[in-house]
């Protein structure tokens, strides 16, 4: 399986749910990688007669058994900025009571969630399943450049080159954590980086 | 009085210093010999002539050397100051609000004269002369918070009220202690305190949050809280931490009690007219530790907090590590006598140090 159990952490911290199929006419599926499986475990013929799904690959193979699904629309994404376009496109035509699945990594979840509620889909229509990596989608603090997929803490900040350590403090607007300067007060003194939740 | 405003600065040489006068109303924040968060709000319904709590807002002898240290770091950093599409009222609501009380409290510094929506605002202290339209935005050099608030010591974030929470949705934030407003433009009352310990827990947040909904126009409130800050930075933001954090290793025992500040704010509370938004000036007071005991009553105390105080806050507010220095130092000021209740100092009461 590719679920995780996440620890109990502050209350700016998303905190993900488990998809379930809900009744209505229109249903959009974003989902990243790992999360295929989340939408393959809640699929049904009827369900995915009303469905579109759009997947993001990030290099896995699992867009063929999305697509065997047989979903009334589908498309296949290499990244999230390759598809975020079409995904704000799709939210603008969004028909009233509309459901959105998202699954996933945290960083395309968190994403994806910022464009439905920027077009205004109501949160109660929004679902969420963390599938797949852990990794952490965080902005620095000092350059506020943000460094995709995280795994480590402390990381490298991919811009301006700060050891930043892993906040848990989330921001919905930015659909990110916060990465701060490490060794600030002591320069140079970076402790080996570990798997962020080790 | 009149107001002799000092030159000086809160950052490279740090010239910053207090006279005496403004030791004596520096808004100490202990009313015991120990500190635990609470939810330590009253009414902002003024305070003892001279006192930091007299007037709306208050203006001290930092006013002009803070706005020209504000200009800076809005300079360097544009994103200090935000505020999202649906909050320019409520910064119309705040200018009103910061030109009406401070030309009635210091009618001798700011004056405002109102012929309908034709507006004039005179700025002495800051040389300031400008007339323009209220609520007519292309008659101000900056967005109406972002004029006021250059004009005005302290921080300030504006709340949208709805959904029975408070929405951090703008802010002139330059002052800070160590939180970021651009991370945190958007986010809910338990979203944006998340990082703090322990008063989660003990059901702080949900009861200060019920008092912060109901407060009604005309009836502001008020709360102190305080950290510790090495140097007088006021600029002790997130984003510069990679910065300045290395100056918390500069102390050593024959420097802390210049470098050595306690950072306080005075935190009030105002409904908005207009926008039914609730604005959160934050003033940050500074005073150095060789400052502070020069009140015999603060010198026993500061001791007795700091000795006291859970490893929780000292962690969070980042003294952890220069702790047992601090009580070396403290301790010296600090001889067993009882100390009377209350914040303020009472140099003629209490007795004078019987080391
Ligand atoms: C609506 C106005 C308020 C705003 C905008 C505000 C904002 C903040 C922010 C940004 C922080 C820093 C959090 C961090 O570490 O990132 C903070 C800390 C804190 N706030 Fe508030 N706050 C407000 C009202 C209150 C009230 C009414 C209380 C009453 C109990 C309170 C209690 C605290 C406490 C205890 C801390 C930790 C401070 C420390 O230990 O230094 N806040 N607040």
């Amino acid at each position: 399986m590719s679920t995780f159990d996440f620890p109990p952490s502050i209350k700016s911290r998303p905190v993900w749910g488990r998809l379930e199929a809900r009744a209505g006419k229109h249903h959009l599926m974003i989902a990243d990688a790992e999360g295929a499986e989340a939408i393959i475990a809640i699929a049904t013929p009827d369900l995915m007669a009303r469905t579109h799904i759009i997947f993001i690959a990030k290099g896995t193979s699992h867009g063929d058994a999305l697509r065997a699904l047989n979903p009334a629309q589908f498309y296949e994404g290499p990244t999230y900025a390759a598809s975020v376009q079409r995904i704000r496109r799709v939210f603008q035509d969004a028909h009233m009571g509309l459901q959105v699945y998202l699954a996933g990594t945290e960083g395309v979840m968190g994403q994806a969630m910022r464009e439905a509620i920027e077009a205004g889909i109501p949160h109660t229509a929004i679902q969420t399943e963390h599938r797949g990596s852990v990794a952490r989608r965080m902005q620095c603090v000092h350059c506020k450049g943000i460094t995709e997929d995280v795994e480590t803490d402390p990381f490298v900040c991919a811009h301006c080159g700060l050891n930043l350590f892993v906040r848990d403090h989330y921001s919905r607007r930015l659909a990110a954590y916060q990465g701060v300067r490490v060794d600030a007060e002591d320069h140079g003194n970076v402790p080996e980086p570990r798997g962020i939740y080790e | 009085m009149t107001i002799q405003f000092n030159d000086e600065t809160f950052r490279d040489d740090y010239s910053f210093y207090n006279s005496e006068w403004a030791i004596n109303r520096f808004p100490f924040p202990f009313d015991k010999d120990s500190y635990m968060y609470a939810v330590n709000m009253e009414q902002h319904r003024g305070g003892p002539d001279g006192s930091v709590y007299e007037k709306r807002f208050d203006v001290d002898e930092h006013y002009v050397s803070e706005m020209r240290d504000r200009a800076m770091v809005l300079a360097d950093d544009p994103l200090r100051c935000q505020s999202l599409p649906h909050m320019t009222l409520a910064g119309w609501d705040l200018l009103e609000l910061i030109m009406v009380s401070k030309s009635e409290d210091y009618p001798d510094l700011f004056e405002l004269h109102r012929d309908g929506d034709q507006w004039r605002w005179i700025n002495k202290p800051l040389g300031i002369d400008d007339s323009f339209t209220f609520l007519d935005e292309t008659t101000l050099p900056y967005g109406p918070m972002e004029y006021i608030t250059r004009q005005a010591q302290g921080d300030y974030c504006i709340l949208d009220q709805r959904d029975d929470n408070l929405w951090m949705d703008a802010g002139m934030v330059t002052t800070q202690a160590d939180w970021s407003l651009d991370f945190d433009i958007g986010m809910n009352f338990f979203e944006w305190h998340a990082p703090v310990p322990l008063a989660h827990e003990k059901g702080i947040f949900v009861r200060a949050l019920k008092f912060l909904l109901n407060i009604q126009q005309g009836a502001p409130a008020r709360r102190l809280n305080w950290t510790m800050t090495v140097n007088p930075l006021l600029d002790t933001s997130p984003e510069n931490y990679h910065k300045w954090g290395i100056q918390k290793t500069t102390l050593t025992p024959e420097n802390i009690g210049a470098k050595q500040h306690l950072r306080v704010e005075l935190q009030t509370f105002f409904r908005l007219p207009r926008s039914n938004a609730l604005v959160f000036p934050i003033r940050c007071y500074l005073c150095s530790f060789q400052d502070l005991m020069t009140v015999p009553k603060w010198g026993r105390r500061l001791h007795r907090v700091i000795r006291d105080l859970p490893d929780e806050l000292a962690t969070y507010k980042g003294f952890i590590d220069n702790r047992p220095m601090m009580l070396d130092y403290l301790s010296a000021f600090d001889d067993g006598l009882p100390t009377s209740l209350g914040v303020w100092p009472e140099v003629d009461t209490e007795p004078p140090l019987q080391k």
